[in-house]
């Protein structure tokens, strides 16, 4: 199954882009789409042990499954304000 | 002169205008309105030693506006007679530029500064946006808290320091 990856702030410079699609076997979770995006930029795998992510736009944990079609974004550390 | 509670927005921020309105809206709700505390982050000329040039921020827009509902939740549930607004800037900001503009309003003044404080710690901590400091010979990206809206210790200790 197939989703879409969306990245941001250094991530998305990292990745030199902002959007992709992730092939994905049934039964994926979110971490195997990071490991799967990591893969194909691994600039992006430094930031393993600090990264969240959301599924189609509310926060979502590593271990969610992810379905066909679902858009999944990777957040690196936050600083608004 | 309504103005949305909860904004990104890449035009500069009026603090005023966003207590003024939340003022009018809670003037004549319960006992009423006593006390309005702002708090407006503004673009500082430094950054670790370094010369700050100007700032640019990025949202995850959609995701920031839920945040933006779950920050306005639990302050519900913990100080339920206060309301607050919280306003953040987006895209390039120069120094001494407004980047978040947060107005809580109460009966009495401790809960509005309670509320106000709790708002930005909140904003560090969750929300989805991004700060690009760009020097003199170089830029960073600004990398804060992992963001996780339902790390429980993270909000207590948000809580802790509204109240200390």
């Amino acid at each position: 199954m197939r989703v879409t990856v969306q990245v941001f702030a250094r991530l998305r410079e990292l990745a030199g882009k902002s959007e992709w699609q992730c092939e994905v076997a049934p039964g994926a979770t979110i971490g195997d789409v990071w490991k799967t995006s990591a893969g194909a930029y691994p600039a992006l795998a430094d930031f393993s042990r600090s990264v969240s992510c959301a599924r189609n736009e509310d926060f979502a944990r590593m271990s969610a499954p992810v379905q066909d079609g679902d858009v999944i974004a990777f957040l690196p550390p936050v600083s608004g304000g | 002169m309504q103005v949305p509670r909860f904004l990104i927005t890449s035009e500069p921020l009026a603090v005023e205008r966003l207590a003024a309105s939340l003022e009018q809206a809670s003037r004549h709700v319960d006992e009423g309105c006593g006390a309005v505390c702002t708090f407006v982050g503004v673009v500082r000329a430094t950054h670790k030693g370094q010369r700050v040039q100007h700032l640019e921020y990025e949202a995850f827009e959609p995701l920031a506006m839920k945040v933006f509902q779950r920050i306005d939740a639990e302050v519900g549930a913990e100080w339920p007679s206060a309301s607050l607004g919280i306003h953040h800037r987006i895209g390039r900001l120069s120094i001494g530029e407004a980047s978040v503009a947060i107005a809580a309003t109460s009966a009495h003044r401790a809960e509005s500064f309670r509320v106000c404080r709790y708002a930005i710690e909140r904003v560090k901590q969750v929300l989805p946006i991004w700060k690009h400091e760009f020097f003199e010979g170089g830029d960073a990206w600004v990398e804060g808290a992992l963001a996780d809206v339902d790390d429980e210790a993270a909000r207590i200790r948000a809580h802790e320091v509204a109240c200390a």
